[in-house]
């Protein structure tokens, strides 16, 4: 039977409605969430059908709104958060970081804080700098902070409401290039466990773990290289914290290759953290190359189109690094 | 190199008491008019990228604070910073080129529409930020106290910036450290889709001055001379060692807030009230019914600025595009 296709965008709005449906506790607050529905247009409808006071449309004041989620869910609230931009989280930090992230272990575990923040992240919208970053590691070295950064129309759906249940504070990143794609979602509400990675590809040559919008990325370069003979693993590390290297353990060990795919910066990037577990562990002497980073380049995100690509990987680097790793240079 | 020469450092009364400061506003305000209606097009058919923010009916604001700066003062500036920033003095052709992408922009095509500087002009920055420039703006005015220099920094930002911690917090500092720092609230009623009725507890923004002990006005945005003369009284004040102030001046956003608004949130009648308020119009109403202007004087201010604004456009247009080759040689400054 043929599923239901919806986009990014609405997979996200589905998610938050049903929870909301489900559970009065559920509420969203967020900058132009409400009438404006949302700066890329999440939140739509949601205004229309809970109202002003569960779709809650605040002052342009980060910080305010993060520690005011932080707050409610202290007491029995589960606050779904929109940053408009995930740059605009770096307002916010003090909430997230000092006081979030560390209330359940350090005031002893009575409390916690089932919070969920969303935000949309990445570049290739002509933003630049302070509208297109990819911030995933800063949150990822919080302990007490789980990450996640959503892939597909489906993936966001089954993660938001594993997010939505958590009762610690999750932070989801959607990639802002994602909300337009569309793919099958089921109705009903599904849940993705947070906390395991995805083989979402089986090849034989070499494997591809990738996190965000260069899943798709991978996984497009993936068909093109099995158009030439290159048959290729696809890793979706779908929850950064925790991280499930168990698929990419597995998959190295079949292909004896891997390359790291990630769209921030490479210098004390995510990937840096898998390419350390891989070589801490047994997986290692499986591997008949050095490890491959495919990232962006160290740079604040440019304005023109034509550097702001540059600095990212795009699909013909990609299907020219893994050559490259094939043949070993 | 498509130039105006913006009115500053006006010392003649209000602006439409000379000839002179008439003329000259008169060439800022349309050029921020042209150079947006050019911008707005640019965008429509395609050919600039990324995003935008108008400042058409907010063209007073950035025009009559300036008028009361010397050109070694300094400003911050917003995301909606392409009015602060031709005021100031800056060049057309090379705005137009950031915009455009080109390695001839302010920012080498890094940038764009939302982080234009000119340090010529003592411009430190559009930002992309909401509030970001407001305590950059305080610490530029403590390098002047400390420096002994006696130059001022304004510090231009919306209504909704100012319910972000950074206000607050660079206001308190300003006062407590008796800065020269001129806090320029463009009060346009909305940031983005929420009226200042909704995000706000008080009538007036200037309210707030009071919070840290520092004068505060509101003023008609939309009338220069109100602007100029409230700009004037301020400036004067810090350069004299008197301190901050918060300026309220109340005006309207003619355009969407950015490329992709739908103005759901506020009614064509009161686009169409605000409108009939239009700056530009109304200051040329009142030059000409005091005689200080004719109709072709008018006129040929704003056909000069028209073909400014063209020129700037072509020679923009015909620029190299922005360069990838120096990408990572431009992270850090070489000592
Ligand atoms: C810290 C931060 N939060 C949110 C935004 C998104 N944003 C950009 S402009 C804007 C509205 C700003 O309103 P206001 O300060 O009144 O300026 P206006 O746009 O009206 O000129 C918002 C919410 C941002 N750029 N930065
Ligand atoms: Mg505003």
């Amino acid at each position: 039977m043929s599923q239901r296709v919806i986009t990014y965008a609405e997979a996200v709005r589905e998610a938050i409605g049903q929870a909301m449906e489900a559970d009065p506790s559920v509420f969203m607050l967020g900058e132009d969430i409400g009438i404006y529905g949302g700066a890329f247009g999440v939140s739509g409808d949601l205004i229309q059908r809970f109202g002003p006071e569960r779709i809650r449309d605040t002052p342009i004041s980060e910080l305010g709104i993060v520690g005011a989620a932080v707050g409610a869910a202290l007491v029995g609230m589960k606050p779904i958060v929109e940053i408009q931009f995930s740059d605009f989280t770096a307002q916010a930090m003090d909430q997230i970081v000092n006081q979030a992230a560390k209330i359940h272990f350090m005031l002893g575990g009575e409390l916690s804080v089932p919070m969920v923040l969303r935000a949309p992240t990445g570049s290739g919208t002509g933003a630049a700098a302070q509208h297109s970053q990819s911030l995933e590691s800063w949150f990822a070295h919080v302990p007490g902070l789980k990450v996640v950064m959503p892939s597909s129309p489906y993936e966001v759906k089954g993660l938001l409401l594993s997010a939505i249940d958590d009762p610690n504070p999750v932070i989801v990143l959607e990639h802002k290039l994602l909300y337009k794609t569309s793919g099958e979602v089921p109705e009903e509400m599904y849940r993705i466990p947070i906390g395991v990675s995805n083989l979402v590809r089986e090849g034989k040559d070499l494997v591809m773990v990738a996190t965000g919008i260069m899943v798709s990325r991978c996984l497009e370069a993936a068909q093109e290289l099995s158009a030439i003979g290159i048959d290729v693993s696809v890793v979706d590390v779908r929850s950064l914290t925790p991280l499930d290297m168990g698929p990419i353990e597995d998959q190295i060990r079949k292909t004896g290759r891997v390359m790291l795919v990630q769209e921030a910066p490479k210098h004390v990037g995510y990937m840096a953290e898998i390419a350390a577990r891989i070589s801490e562990g047994p997986a290692i002497y499986s591997l008949l190359e050095p490890i491959k980073r495919v990232c962006g380049m160290d740079v604040p995100i440019p304005y023109a189109p034509q550097l702001e690509k540059a600095v990212v990987p795009q699909l013909p680097g990609i299907i020219s690094a893994a050559q490259e790793l094939l043949r070993g240079v | 190199m498509a130039t105006i020469t913006p009115l500053l450092g006006n010392d003649a009364g209000a602006i439409s008491e000379s000839k002179e400061a008439a003329l000259a506003a008169l060439e800022s305000l349309h050029s921020i008019r042209s150079f947006e209606e050019a911008v707005d097009g640019l965008f429509a058919r395609g050919m600039m990228h990324g995003t935008m923010h108008l400042s058409i009916g907010q063209e007073a604001v950035a025009t009559g604070v300036c008028a009361a700066l010397k050109e070694s003062d300094f400003i911050t500036s917003t995301h909606r910073g392409h009015s602060h920033c031709i005021a100031k003095g800056a060049d057309l052709t090379r705005m137009m080129a950031e915009l455009l992408a080109k390695q001839t922009g302010y920012c080498r095509g890094r940038g764009g529409s939302m982080h234009i500087a000119d340090a010529k002009t003592g411009n430190l920055g559009a930002n992309g930020i909401v509030a970001g420039g407001i305590p950059i703006a305080t610490g530029a005015a403590l390098a002047q106290k400390m420096k002994g220099l006696d130059n001022v920094v304004v510090s231009f930002f919306g209504d909704g910036a100012t319910n972000e911690g950074a206000f607050h917090e660079a206001l308190n500092l300003a006062a407590v450290w008796q800065l020269p720092v001129i806090f320029v609230c463009e009060n346009n009623k909305y940031g983005m889709s929420n009226s200042t009725e909704f995000s706000m507890n008080i009538g007036h923004i200037a309210e707030r001055g009071a919070a840290y002990g520092i004068p505060a006005v509101t003023v008609d945005g939309n009338d220069i001379d109100a602007v100029y003369l409230a700009a004037k009284e301020a400036v004067d004040r810090a350069r004299q060692g008197g301190g901050p102030t918060l300026i309220e001046a109340e005006t309207y956003r003619h355009k969407g807030h950015s490329k992709s608004d739908k103005n759901l949130y506020r009614t064509k009648e009161e686009i169409e009230d605000w409108k009939l308020r239009d700056p530009i119009g109304k200051f040329e109403h009142l030059c000409m019914e005091k005689n200080l202007l004719t109709k072709e004087e008018v006129d040929q201010v704003n056909a000069k600025v028209r073909e400014t604004i063209r020129e700037a456009i072509r020679s923009a247009s015909e620029a190299p595009d922005s360069s990838p080759d120096e990408l990572i040689s431009s992270v850090f400054r070489v000592a």
